[in-house]
């Protein structure tokens, strides 16, 4: 256990710090420029000059992003996409007001959203899938490769190819609520997050299951590190990460435990190119973590705010965060 | 809890195997405490109360939820509502719910959660600030218990909100019909916390204090009001902490508790026989009971506490719900707990006062409990 007496080295004093005005719950960068997405309707460009964007009348449930735009859904039951200069439109808009709950975007410019049960897939070219879910969807993954959709819902996951008419959707299944899904970047397995405190995963091939338990609560943030060796994960009083190097995966092997603490690990952001994750935790501490070797640095001291976002810049020069109250910060390393 | 960090363990390859029993909040007795001082638990002002507003078809939740709405209290309220837009709900936040109960993967048949709620109060916490409370009203035909089993079960739920209590609206002419051929209309009443008896102008003086007695033979423990088109004291229904420790005072049958509500019994005195002295005939219903349980005699924690969740864990799908404050032997405080099937969540909640009765009382609400044996197994935990 690492000993929390020591100083770590800290970053902390070259953040640059912004009061976002209220609850934190994405961070995206459109270019180099770091946006927040609040909890409540806006979106803060935190570029040169800070600036305010109303864009939702309500909560701003999901965002996803890809360097170009930001896609946000809300309890407005919009879906909305916002461009680098702060312009948006409304893409798609609920007819009942149902919450839009989930936003992905795809590696090929792909967008995918639900609301309730309806998941549905807009390819770049514009063209509209549906698929109904046989609950309520509570996660959306592309796979890296390939036009296909992964979804979590009760009882399992599904994966969908939206392009394939007539294909019949591939089920996972295993009980109970399974609130969130990644693939792994080699395509080769599928995880979900659990009402309970752990993961499951299934190899895609042939069905095979695995269950990555231990945690001190329900993991709510994932992230492949940078050429998908590990799944990083939430949900502990450590900085959990899975093994996928190798044929089986994680299968029958220990995952790596590193960055412990007293508080546990809410936010996890993995670096784009190199070992390191970004580890938020409930105290409000921000530690950079390097995989190899456990090494620590500090970028945010900890002040009892919940992190709830954070996110890396696409060269992995920036790392934003923000708390649950509202207090967002820049590092530039 | 603090500081204990868990290794993970290894992933297992499984094939379709159960997972181990797992309950997250169990009680724990960690000895009497050595300060006198009484904690309150430190963020629980700052929760979101949860009001559970249930009741069998056509009883009058809606107008209820209007009422409480509509009053000039100055609170705002988010209203989670099953059928959107069929019914007129003038507020400015109401969510629209699928009811979707699903079981968790710990092994355990009773641990069901409305997986809807978790989502949905984890959406309305991102409008925080906007809403003083949280109404959920289910649909005629649900189990309450699903519902408040998410306040326990789900962490982050559990952190920002507070179930505050289960408000069953019942119709006087047709309760006691369905009570006889809906078993989802005995469930809302054994499980409520406060019960409306509405629409009593449709009834006779007679009619209503029998199907009174029937809901006390169900429920005994519930505060129970007469209402007309639900006309009532939104403090009688709101603000009730029917789920915080700190708040278990007595457990009492409510039509002991003396002159602090509105109903009266005067009407039927002499009317039947088998009355109690309050004036209330006494029924027993077949397959619902309530068990009482007390001893003022001190009670030894070894024993009790394997007792009580060895009980749960066989007994859990009949026990609704379960209530108690406990004199240990060489404690100086109470220690008090609840529990909703097989969750049970207890703590010490403040010393016994000098010239207090010490003794312990329990009580369960259930479907064929085993008497004989709670009670036996009870008097076995005697110090």
């Amino acid at each position: 256990m690492s000993d929390t007496q020591i100083p770590l080295p800290s970053l902390a004093d070259r953040a640059h710090k912004l009061n976002a005005g209220g609850a934190v719950v994405g961070v995206h960068f459109l270019g180099s420029t770091p946006v927040f997405v609040l909890g409540e309707e806006a979106l803060l460009f935190a570029g040169e000059a800070e600036r305010r964007l109303a864009i939702h009348s309500g909560a701003v449930l999901a965002s996803a992003a890809d360097g170009e735009r930001i896609v946000t859904g809300g309890d407005d039951g919009k879906l909305i996409e916002t461009g680098a200069s702060g312009e948006h439109r409304v893409i798609a808009s609920d007819d009942d007001k149902r919450w839009i709950d989930q936003v992905v975007l795809g590696p090929d410019g792909a967008l995918a959203w639900s609301a309730g049960k309806i998941a549905r897939v807009r390819t770049r070219k514009g063209k509209l899938r549906v698929f109904e879910a046989p609950s309520t969807v509570a996660g959306l993954a592309f796979a890296p490769k390939g036009f296909r959709l992964a979804v979590a819902h009760y009882n399992g996951a599904t994966l969908w190819f939206p392009n394939a008419t007539g294909a019949q959707p591939e089920r996972f299944e295993w009980k109970g609520s399974h609130l969130g899904v990644t693939i792994s970047p080699d395509g080769r397995f599928l995880i979900t997050c659990m009402q309970e405190p752990m993961l499951h995963g299934w190899r895609i091939a042939d069905g095979k299951h695995m269950r990555m338990s231990g945690y001190s609560t329900r993991v709510r943030s994932l992230g492949w590190t940078a050429g998908g060796e590990f799944l990083a994960t939430s949900g502990s009083e450590q900085l959990i990460l899975w093994p996928f190097d190798g044929k089986d995966g994680p299968m029958g092997r220990q995952p790596k435990i590193l960055a412990r603490a007293e508080a546990r690990v809410v936010v996890v952001a993995c670096h784009p190119r190199h070992p390191v994750v970004a580890a938020g935790y409930a105290d409000g501490s921000v530690k950079l973590v390097r995989i190899d070797d456990d090494a620590l640095i500090l970028v945010r001291q900890s002040d009892g705010q919940p992190v709830t976002a954070l996110g890396w810049d696409g060269a992995g020069q920036i790392l934003g965060f923000g708390t649950e109250t509202g207090e967002a910060g820049i590092l530039a390393l | 809890m603090v500081g204990r960090s868990r290794d993970v363990a290894a992933c297992a390859p499984i094939n379709g195997a159960r997972v181990g029993f797992v309950v997250r909040r169990k009680i724990a007795y960690m000895g009497p405490k050595r300060s006198f001082q009484f904690m309150a638990p430190s963020d629980a002002a700052s929760k979101i109360p949860v009001t559970v507003l249930t009741g069998y078809l056509g009883a009058g939740k809606t107008t209820l939820l209007n009422r409480i709405l509509s009053e000039p209290h100055g609170k705002k309220f988010a209203v989670i509502v099953n059928e959107f837009g069929e019914i007129g709900i003038d507020n400015e936040l109401v969510v629209n719910a699928d009811e979707e109960v699903f079981e968790m993967n710990n092994g355990c048949v009773c641990c069901t959660v409305r997986g809807d709620l978790v989502r949905i109060i984890d959406g309305l916490m991102r409008r925080r600030g906007k809403f003083d409370g949280i109404i959920v009203e289910t649909t005629g035909l649900a189990d309450p218990a699903p519902v408040a089993q998410t306040f326990f079960m789900d962490e982050q739920v559990g952190a920002k909100t507070k179930l505050d209590a289960v408000v069953t609206v019942a119709d006087a002419k047709w309760l006691k019909d369905r009570l006889k051929d809906a078993p989802e209309a005995k469930n809302q009443i054994a499980f409520a916390d406060v019960i409306l008896v509405n629409k009593t102008d449709l009834v006779g003086p007679e009619e209503l204090s029998e199907l009174e007695a029937r809901i006390r033979g169900l429920n005994p423990y519930a505060r129970l009001h007469r209402t007309e088109r639900a006309k009532i004291d939104i403090d009688e229904v709101l603000g009730r902490n029917a789920f915080d420790l700190d708040r278990i005072l007595t457990i009492e049958p409510d039509f002991l508790q003396g002159e602090s509500h509105d109903h009266d019994h005067h009407h039927d005195h002499g009317a039947h026989q088998h009355h109690h002295g309050n004036g209330l005939k006494h029924y027993h219903d077949e397959d619902m009971q309530s068990v009482a349980l007390r001893t003022d005699k001190a009670l030894n924690p070894d024993k009790f506490f394997p007792w009580i969740q060895d009980l749960v864990a066989k007994d859990g799908p009949n026990i609704l719900r379960c209530k108690g404050i406990l004199s240990f032997k060489d404690d100086p405080e109470r220690f008090v707990f609840q529990g909703v099937h097989m969750i049970l969540d207890g703590d010490h909640q403040r010393p016994w006062k000098e010239g207090e009765t010490r003794d312990s009382r329990i009580v369960f609400i259930g479907r064929d409990l085993p008497e004989d044996k709670i009670r036996q197994g009870f008097e076995s935990c005697i110090a």
